[in-house]
């Protein structure tokens, strides 16, 4: 059956990198896959995959999300009862979370039980920009991700109230999740599509769901 | 472990690679995205293109560039040059640019800086900033460094940090194009005002003034041109000298 992808567009983040990197995957596995990048509700319906990515601030990335009216529940409906494979990058990863702490408090989905927290900044320069490696805490998840370095631009992080949740961790200045999975819930804090070939197989195993 | 960055420049000018000595005296080296590719599949941890064209025209080539460049290239994507206006950010990040760096057009008007994180947010904000030490003090050039500002680079620095900068990329007009390496006095005071990450450049000449860059200059990530372009030194043989060296980079 052929693959239709919905990347979300509220305002936020590099979409022609997550679209770029979603053609060339779908394109290395023989994927025949409509790849799109949309910002109505109503191409969620019939998608059979969904990436978030996100970049800036949690609350402008969680404010624009909510302005499109029917996003949010369209959203809930892909996830919680359609059960489909979704996937958020960085911001669109912390998005996921019960709460965030950054400038304030603010609601995320509550997907993956959790809080977005500042990652500690002493004597290490933030944001925590460029290659880092990962290391695989939990191998039941469904992607397969490499031991090896991908390319990150945070200051936050996700802590996650369930290790069972944490797929991969990195270091800097503390170990923080870098990647995560519940059931058709999958996130990445660093960005896959700028992260060369092992960044691309994530993409792959993704859409292979 | 956080790695240290290699980024190879290329000057691109109306859809072609150049590389000026000096900032003068160009010299065609490519295609731009055939170039980045090739650094990308030979241990680039970034890219950074630096429009240097003149005309309207040859902006929306640029443009075409970047589009081009980021259906080839899935690693870090920069791009500098004559950014006036936060037009001319969001359309190079439409086009596939994942960074933009600003460096006139700040001294002209620093609130530039904010407003450009403020909407696209402070990872996608670099400075670029060119200096050229003046008696006992660094002074920021303008215009390609042609221009001597009157401003104090110490102290832009920290300024540009405080508007929102996510990154600086500094450059020594003295030693750019020299080959002498980079001016490492001129990173450590950098790096005792800067929080966020340094890209040092000008001045790299061989495979030792990267080590000398990470090592003294304690810089995040090294950018340079010529001796990549010319192939006088391949990325992967830094990596591996800087590995030997205990510098953690990407392999």
């Amino acid at each position: 059956m052929k693959k239709k992808i919905t990347i979300v567009d509220y305002g936020s983040g590099n979409l022609l990198s997550a679209k770029q990197s979603l053609l060339r995957a779908a394109n290395l596995i023989n994927i025949d896959a409509n790849i799109q990048i949309s910002n109505s509700p109503k191409s969620l319906k019939d998608s059979s995959h969904v990436v978030l990515p996100g970049q800036g601030a949690f609350k402008t990335c969680m404010d624009g999300i909510q302005k499109i009216p029917g996003m949010q529940d369209q959203l809930n409906e892909f996830v919680k009862i359609k059960k489909r494979p979704f996937f958020g990058i960085c911001v669109g990863m912390q998005l996921l979370a019960d709460t965030s702490e950054e400038n304030g408090i603010h609601k995320g989905f509550g997907w993956i039980k959790g809080k977005i927290k500042k990652l500690p900044s002493t004597k290490i320069k933030m944001p925590h920009m460029g290659w880092n490696k990962i290391k695989i805490v939990n191998n039941n998840a469904h992607i397969k991700p490499k031991e090896t370095d991908y390319y990150f631009v945070h200051s936050y992080y996700f802590e996650c109230i369930n290790k069972k949740d944490v797929v991969a961790e990195t270091e800097y200045g503390i170990n923080f999740a870098s990647i995560i999975n519940k059931e058709n819930v999958y996130g990445c804090q660093f960005h896959p599509e700028k992260s060369s070939t092992q960044g691309l197989n994530i993409i792959k195993d993704f859409i292979s769901l | 472990m956080l790695k240290k960055r290699i980024i190879p420049c290329l000057d691109v000018k109306d859809g072609r690679v150049v590389k000026g000595i000096n900032f003068i005296d160009l010299v065609d080296a490519g295609d731009p995205v055939e170039q980045a590719k090739f650094y990308s599949e030979n241990g680039a941890d970034e890219i950074c293109f630096l429009d240097i064209s003149a005309s309207l025209e040859e902006r929306d080539t640029m443009l075409s560039v970047l589009k081009k460049t980021s259906e080839e290239v899935f690693i870090p994507l920069t791009v500098g040059g004559g950014v006036k206006s936060i037009k001319n950010i969001k359309d190079s990040l439409m086009a596939g640019a994942d960074k933009v760096s600003i460096n006139s057009a700040a001294i002209k008007n620093p609130d530039i800086i904010k407003n450009a994180s403020d909407h696209f947010g402070s990872q996608c904000v670099v400075v670029a900033i060119d200096v050229k030490k003046i008696g006992s003090s660094w002074m920021v050039h303008s215009h390609g460094g042609t221009i001597n500002t009157n401003i104090e680079a110490l102290s832009w620095l920290e300024k540009t940090q405080k508007l929102g900068a996510g990154e600086i990329l500094l450059t020594s007009m003295d030693r750019d194009g020299t080959k002498l390496g980079f001016d490492l006095e001129l990173l450590v005071e950098a790096n005792k005002i800067l929080d966020i990450p340094l890209i040092a450049s000008g001045g790299i000449g061989t495979i030792e003034h990267f080590y000398e860059g990470a090592k003294i200059g304690q810089a995040d990530a090294l950018l340079a041109a010529s001796v990549f372009h010319f192939n006088e030194i391949s990325i992967l043989e830094v990596k591996e000298f800087l590995k030997k060296n205990n510098i953690d980079v990407r392999i």
